[in-house]
């Protein structure tokens, strides 16, 4: 390694601006980058498809869509949110901060590094594309449950070779954390000592690298009933349709923590900066961590209480679920046991990530609600549903990203920025978010389906507001767009501490960081 | 900087008028209590996690918020080093397990009650179609579709939407009060989910299966609801509705309904 180093490897890139250097990079911080950018991006053709739900959703009526297409636009836009941006995004802060947390020159596998990553545009491209394929775009849910996604025109076979490739890419991504995790430590950096980033993301490769695989042989079933004749999910040759939800959800309950571990880990490193204490009860983080990633596998079937399952499982799918109350508990109160009697400045990554503990939480309340089978028969399948996941997956997931944002980009591009326009970003989001999602629990309640293009008078009002919640929601976004773009090019100058109690190796290397991180290993306190 | 800081307190007062103004708005935030025991025993579970949740929040958000307020740089306090205690991590770590334990107790008692059909006083069986109901009365020898009543000219905002607006169909399921109604539910092309929220009924229909489910209806009235499994396109166009009707009626409108062949058939497979 070090006789190639002293020939090949120089500070910066030759040529910055060539594609070539983006084609070909190897290097973390590039990739890292470029997952970050790829994610925004999804999250804009995301957040269009969300706003054509929400324009439909207006009004009762069918005003704007065909209710096929709106159909596509909801399993798009999961589909999209989910494997587009959540999981791109936290593979880009993986590849960015891990070498620069555990004391690395750069990420382990680079080369299968680029790989993974340019398999995605490719990957989503070909998911697009099926919107305009005969017969339209996938309708039958991000879920694919058949018969319903047997429906589906000629997108089906693109739909899953670019969830096949997604898979791949996650992955190679989960290895490649794994591997440098494991082998790249710099001496010292023992795994008790490691960020808790660094450890929920290792928890997190370990799930990715346990059920991806699931996914791609239960969607590869579908494509041998639809097309060879088979009968995995057909009853009238043998099959059992429900089997392949115990599959998906095999796949799909695990993937819910891969989408909000890494979450718990940025949160866990901002919130000890700005309290300026260091963080609560480590030890039992990375325990509570540990568990919930083992509770993820045997809690599937409560996103199925309504297909006949025995009273037996029904018993044992709530009561394995009830139970991952007790470490997400854990983890909300220690973080709050870090504010206590710290001393608190509220810049905007703590913000983000104050918002994240409220809201996440209260994401956490209606799990707890939704845990309990017999009430679940009526929440199943609701808009109480949609404003759960929701709860965990905007305030929660994306509030986490754009807060690692916040707090890391003084050290990525060696600027500051500017803190006024964040904190606006943070209000609108904190505000429009709510609006949007806070009713939706109450149609749910209500009795309004999930994925209906039409409703019923009495659910007016609320989707009325939520929908403009969403348009609000949407456009504080670009506020985002225009704050980053700003600090990257003219922002101030960051020391590289950044901020004043920020403890970690990332913050001892200047800002911006050197193209290799750590040439040499530092020492470890 | 001032304009900033001044914009961001008009968008928090903005927030809270929004929240408590929707309490204000009219239409139903809530859980249906429904009309059957299992529906009441549901929702008074939903209403116990609801406050249960509730307290909780306002035991750990009260004491963010106090250390949000008190523990903060601006008033000069000193930051403690404290990082780690047992005792108070083992404390709220029992503490919500205890809890759950609780919470779960009734609901393992309601879901028993939910799977037990035994006993029933006559059985319906639900077939799902892309974008229909069909309704057959084992023991009475009736059977009919039920669909969408709702004019195209409503959806499509030509005419003006009625009261009941996607909820109404043409055949109702006619069910008789107090008795022990059994569901087989099942479905003849993809999966639907026969759903009614004031009997706190929701079963999937699923292809080459049959799922039960049953009612015991207390008060005469017409209850809607929808198909909650997306189907394919007209998903949102299959509504459910149940008509309980007194004993006597039932029996007259069984009478004026039946095709006695049917109703012959079962009887004589049943021997």
């Amino acid at each position: 390694m070090s006789t190639v180093a002293a020939g090949d490897h120089h500070d910066h890139p030759e040529s910055p601006y060539s594609i070539k250097r983006w084609l070909f990079t190897t290097n973390h911080k590039d990739i890292g980058t470029l997952y970050l950018w790829f994610a925004f991006i999804m999250f804009l053709i995301g957040g269009v498809m969300a706003l054509v739900i929400r324009t439909e959703l207006f009004q009762p009526g069918l005003q704007f869509v065909d209710p096929q297409f709106f159909n596509s636009m909801t399993t798009m836009h999961a589909i999209m949110m989910i494997f587009g941006v959540v999981m791109p995004a936290f593979t880009g802060l993986a590849n960015w901060l891990i070498p620069m947390m555990i004391g690395a020159p750069d990420m382990a596998l680079p080369r299968m590094n680029n790989w993974s990553f340019w398999i995605l545009p490719f990957a989503f491209a070909m998911m697009l594309s099926t919107l305009f394929m005969d017969g339209g775009g996938p309708a039958g849910g991000w879920t694919l449950y058949p018969p319903l996604t047997l429906q589906t025109g000629d997108a089906l076979p693109f739909v899953i070779l670019s969830m096949h490739f997604m898979g791949l890419s996650s992955i190679m991504g989960a290895i490649n954390v794994v591997a440098t995790v494991l082998n790249m430590r710099a001496p010292g950096m023992t795994l008790m000592k490691m960020p808790l980033f660094v450890w929920t993301w290792l928890i997190t490769a370990y799930l990715l690298i346990a059920v991806m695989p699931v996914l791609a042989g239960g969607i590869t079933m579908l494509l041998t009933d639809k097309y060879f004749g088979t009968s995995f999910f057909n009853a009238a040759g043998g099959g059992d349709p429900v089997m392949f939800q115990h599959i998906f959800w095999f796949f799909g309950h695990p993937e819910v923590y891969i989408l909000i571990l890494p979450s718990f880990g940025v949160v866990s490193s901002i919130i000890p900066t700005f309290a300026r204490k260091p963080l609560f009860g480590y030890a039992s983080m990375v325990y509570a961590t540990g568990a919930i990633a083992f509770l993820s596998f045997i809690v599937w079937a409560h996103h199925m209480f309504t297909v006949g399952m025995p009273l037996a499982g029904e018993l044992f799918f709530m009561f394995a679920t009830m139970l991952i109350a007790v470490p997400t508990g854990v983890k909300v109160f220690n973080w709050i046991a870090t504010m206590w009697r710290g001393s608190m400045t509220f810049e905007t990554p703590m913000l983000f990530a104050l918002g994240f503990i409220v809201m996440f939480s209260i994401g956490g309340f209606s799990g707890l609600m939704l845990a309990l089978a017999p009430v679940d028969f009526q929440y199943h399948d609701t808009y109480f549903v949609v404003a759960h996941f929701h709860y965990v997956l905007v305030p929660g997931s994306i509030f986490a990203i754009i807060a690692a944002v916040y707090y890391w980009l003084p050290k990525w591009c060696g600027n500051m920025y500017s803190e006024g326009l964040g904190k606006t970003h943070f209000w609108l989001s904190t505000i429009f978010v709510n609006l949007t999602f806070f009713p939706m629990h109450f149609v749910g309640l209500a009795g309004m389906p999930r994925r209906i293009p039409d409703y019923a008078l009495q659910f007016s009002d609320y989707n009325m507001m939520a929908t403009i919640g969403a348009f609000g929601f949407g456009l504080s976004q670009l506020l985002f767009l225009v704050l980053v773009i700003k600090a990257i090019r003219s922002g101030k100058k960051a020391t590289s501490q950044v901020w004043e109690d920020a403890e970690g190796l990332e913050w001892t290397l200047p800002s911006p960081a050197p193209y290799h991180s750590f040439s040499t290993p530092p020492a470890i306190k | 900087m001032f304009a900033i800081k001044r914009l961001n307190a008009w968008l928090g007062l903005a927030f809270i008028s929004v929240v408590s103004g929707s309490a204000f708005a009219g239409q139903p935030i809530n859980m249906p209590p429904g009309v059957t025991d299992i529906s009441l025993e549901v929702y008074n579970m939903h209403m116990i996690a609801f406050w249960l949740c509730v307290v909780i929040a306002v035991v750990v958000f009260s004491a963010m918020f106090y250390s949000i307020f008190a523990h903060r740089k601006s008033r000069g306090v000193t930051p403690a080093t404290f990082h780690e205690s047992t005792t108070i991590e083992a404390i709220w770590t029992i503490i919500p397990f205890v809890v759950l334990i609780a919470l779960s107790i009734p609901a393992t008692k309601t879901l028993i009650d939910m799977y037990d059909t035994s006993d029933y006083d006559l059985t319906v069986k639900i077939t799902g179609y892309q974008w229909l109901w069909h309704y057959e009365y084992v023991e009475d020898g009736v059977d009919f579709h039920s669909k969408l009543q709702t004019s195209l000219s409503q959806i499509n905002n030509d005419e003006e939407k009625g009261e009941n607006y996607l909820l109404e169909v043409d055949n109702e399921l006619v069910i008789p009060v107090g008795k022990k109604v059994r569901f087989l539910i099942t479905s003849n092309d993809v999966i639907h989910a026969w759903w009614v929220p004031d009997l706190a009924v929701k079963k999937d229909a699923v292809p080459g299966f049959i799922n039960e489910a049953w009612t015991r209806v207390n008060e005469p009235g017409i209850y809607r609801g929808q198909c909650a499994e997306l189907c394919g396109r007209h998903h949102g166009f299959m509504p459910v509705v149940v008509r309980a009707v007194p004993e006597a009626e039932y029996q007259q409108w069984v009478a004026a309904n039946a095709k006695p062949e049917s109703a012959t058939e079962y009887a004589a497979i049943s021997e």
